[in-house]
C-alpha cells in the first residue's frame, strides 16, 4: 500500500502529517517514509535513525567527443529541449536543459555524443525500529527535481516493497508533485482551511481527479479560516478522515523538530483514524 | 527599473502575505508578477480584472497515427520514459509519462508519430483593486515547463514596466529551489527571503540562500512568526548576519495574517501596525535596490 501525502499549497503540514503518521504506523507494522520533496526535504529533522545506506544520484547527459564529429548538426535537430547547440567549431551541451532522452546520443551517426553521468543529489536510507526512512536531496543549482524523485521511488519499490509506504510530497501541482503521486494507491491531501489553502486545495483535487487517484482529506490547523474546504469536500463526496486543531503547542513542537503523535492524546487518536482508513482502503 | 523577487524555500512561511502587503505599500507605479504559477494566490487578495489573456503552449506530446503505424515497435525500444506501452501487439502513448522529447517520432520508419504542442497554461494581464497591474498565470494541472511559464510572466511584466516608466517589478516566487525558482531569479536586483522560526524554515532558508548566492543577487530577509521559537530565531539572525543579508523585519505570530486573508485583504491593509511595519520594509527595499 502506497500513500502519498500531498497538498497544493506549501506549509499546510505535509511533513508534519507524514512524519507523525509514518512513526505511528511503524509501531504496528513495517513502514517506510520517503521524503520526495527533494528541493527542500525536511522529514530528516524529525526522524532520527541509524543511517544504513547512502549514495550519490546521477542523471545522464551527452558529452561531446570531437574525434569523429563532422558537425552535421543532427544532434541539434533532434533535441526538443534546445539542450544541444551546434556552433561554428563544436557542439555545446546545456546540462540544465537536458531531459536525458538519449535522442542526440543514439541518433548521432558518428557516436560523438556519448552519455555521461552527472550528479544531481543524494539518497540516504535510515532505520529506526520498524521505520525505514529514505531521504532524497537535490543538489543546489540543479533545476530538475523529477529524475531524483523518480529514482527515490524506484529505490523504495525495489528495497522496501513489502512495507506500507508513506511519501512526503513536494508542494504545487506541477511536474514534481505529479511525479511524487504517480505510484500512490491513496493520496492524502493535507488541507489548511484558509483562503490560500482552499484555493490551492481545489487545484490539487482537480489534478488528482485527472489522474484518477483515490483521495481523502486531512484538515490541518482546523479552526483557522473558514468552512469552505469542508463544504467543498461534502459536495464532492471527498472523505475528510481527520482534523488536527490549530494549536500553538503543536507549532512549537514542530519548530523544534519534535514528533507529537505520542505526546498529545488527540494527535494519537487522529493518527489512529488515518491508519484505520488506510487499512480499510487496502482491503 | 528594479526587480524584487520574494521567495522562501519552504512553503507556507508567509511569502504571499508579505508580497501582497508590499504591493499595497509600494510606490504607485509598481508592477506585480505572480510567478508561483502552479499555486497562484496573489489574485485572491488583489481581485484582478483581466485586461488580456493568452494561452501558453510549450511542451509537446507524442501522438500515433494508427493509419500509418505498422506495429514495428521501434518507438517502444528507444523510449527512456516508459511512455510507450504495448498491449495485444499494438503500441500506445502513456501521455502522463511522455516527456515530449520526440525521439520516437525521429525513429519511426513510417512517420506515424507526430509531436503535438500542448497548452500548458494561461498567461493573464489584469488590473487590480490597488490600481497596480498584475501579470499572472495558471499552469494546467501537472503541466510541464513551469520554469518557461515563469520566465514568460516575468518578461511580460518587465516589458510593461519599462514601457510605462515603472520603477519596480515585485515578483511573488514559488517554494523550493528548482526550475521555477531559478527561472524567477534570473535578472533580479533584490531577493526578499521570507522565513519562519522553525527548524524546517531555517533549513530551507540556508538552501535557498546557497542558490541565490550563485546568482550574486543582493538579499534581505523577513523573519515571520518570529516568536514561535526564540532559539531558532537567534540562529537565523546569526546566519543571515554572517551571510551579509539585511534583516528587514521581524514579525511575531499574529492572527492578523489569517484574519486579513479571510477578509480578502493584505495584512498591511488589515492592521495599522502591520502597515507601518511593511512601509518600513518597503523603504529598506528601495534603499537596497539603490534608488533612495
Amino acid at each position: 500500500m502506497k500513500i502519498a501525502i500531498a497538498s497544493g499549497k506549501g506549509g499546510t503540514g505535509k511533513t508534519f502529517v507524514a512524519t507523525n503518521l509514518a512513526s505511528y504506523i511503524s509501531e504496528h507494522e513495517s513502514t517506510s517514509l520517503t521524503d520526495l520533496d527533494v528541493e527542500e526535504p525536511n522529514s530528516a529533522l524529525f526522524i532520527k535513525g541509524d543511517r544504513i545506506f547512502s549514495e550519490e544520484k546521477f542523471k545522464v547527459i551527452p558529452e561531446w567527443d570531437r574525434s569523429d564529429c563532422t558537425l552535421c548538426g543532427k544532434c541539434q535537430d533532434v533535441c526538443n529541449f534546445h539542450a544541444v547547440l551546434k556552433v561554428k567549431n563544436g557542439i555545446m551541451v546545456f546540462p540544465e536543459l537536458c531531459h536525458s532522452c538519449y535522442a542526440c546520443s543514439e541518433l548521432c551517426p558518428y557516436s560523438s555524443l556519448p552519455m555521461k553521468p552527472v550528479r544531481i543529489g543524494t539518497l540516504n536510507h535510515y532505520r529506526k525500529g520498524k521505520l525505514d526512512f529514505i531521504e532524497a536531496k537535490l543538489d543546489i543549482g540543479e533545476e530538475q527535481a523529477v529524475p531524483l524523485i523518480s529514482q527515490a521511488g524506484d529505490y523504495v519499490n525495489y528495497h522496501l516493497k513489502n512495507n506500507i509506504s508513506v511519501c512526503d510530497c513536494p508542494p504545487g501541482t506541477a511536474c514534481p508533485a505529479i511525479e511524487s503521486v504517480k505510484d500512490a494507491d491513496l493520496v492524502l491531501l493535507v488541507a489548511e482551511p484558509t483562503a490560500y489553502g482552499f484555493h490551492d486545495f481545489t487545484l490539487m483535487v482537480k489534478a488528482m481527479t485527472g489522474l484518477k487517484k483515490k483521495i481523502a482529506v486531512i484538515i490541518n490547523k482546523s479552526g483557522i479560516g473558514n468552512d469552505d474546504t469542508l463544504i467543498f469536500c461534502e459536495k464532492n463526496s471527498i472523505p475528510v478522515i481527520a482534523k488536527i486543531p490549530h494549536y500553538r503547542k503543536l507549532a512549537v513542537c514542530y519548530s523544534k523538530g519534535e514528533l507529537v503523535y505520542d505526546r498529545f492524546g488527540f494527535m494519537n487518536s487522529e493518527m489512529e483514524k488515518i491508519y484505520s482508513y488506510i487499512k480499510e482502503s487496502a482491503e | 527599473m528594479k526587480e524584487i523577487v520574494v521567495i522562501s524555500g519552504k512553503g507556507g512561511t508567509g511569502k504571499t502575505s508579505v508580497t501582497v502587503s508590499l504591493a499595497f505599500v509600494s510606490s504607485e507605479k509598481t508592477v506585480l508578477a505572480d510567478c508561483d504559477v502552479d499555486a497562484s494566490d496573489l489574485p485572491l487578495i488583489l481581485k484582478p480584472e483581466t485586461v488580456s489573456q493568452e494561452d501558453f503552449y510549450s511542451s509537446e506530446l507524442a501522438v500515433i497515427d494508427y493509419g500509418k503505424c505498422t506495429d514495428c515497435g521501434k518507438c517502444f525500444g528507444i523510449c527512456k520514459f516508459n511512455a510507450i506501452e504495448k498491449k495485444d501487439g499494438k503500441y500506445y502513448i502513456n501521455s502522463l509519462n511522455c516527456e515530449g522529447c520526440g525521439y520516437c517520432s525521429h525513429v519511426c520508419p513510417s512517420e506515424a508519430i507526430s509531436m503535438v504542442k500542448q497548452k500548458d497554461g494561461v498567461l493573464r494581464v489584469s488590473d487590480t483593486r490597488l490600481g497596480k497591474r498584475l501579470f499572472h498565470a495558471e499552469l494546467g494541472p501537472g503541466a510541464e515547463n513551469s520554469g518557461k511559464l515563469v520566465a514568460k510572466v516575468k518578461n511580460t511584466a518587465k516589458k510593461y514596466a519599462r514601457e510605462n516608466g515603472s520603477d519596480y517589478v515585485l515578483v511573488d516566487g514559488s517554494p523550493g529551489i528548482g526550475c521555477p525558482v531559478i527561472s524567477s531569479l534570473s535578472g533580479a536586483d533584490l531577493v526578499i527571503l521570507v522565513t519562519e522560526t522553525t527548524l524546517s524554515g531555517f533549513h530551507d532558508l540556508k538552501r535557498v540562500v546557497e542558490l541565490v548566492k550563485k546568482f550574486r543577487i543582493r538579499m534581505g530577509c523577513v523573519i515571520n512568526k518570529a516568536d514561535i521559537n526564540s532559539e531558532v530565531c537567534a540562529d537565523i539572525k546569526e546566519f543571515i548576519g554572517s551571510e551579509g543579508i539585511e534583516l528587514m523585519s521581524e514579525i511575531n505570530y499574529t492572527e492578523d495574517f489569517p484574519g486579513a486573508i479571510s477578509s480578502g485583504l493584505s495584512p498591511a491593509e488589515y492592521s495599522p501596525e502591520l502597515k507601518r511595519e511593511f512601509e518600513s520594509v518597503w523603504n529598506k527595499t528601495m534603499k537596497l535596490t539603490g534608488d533612495k
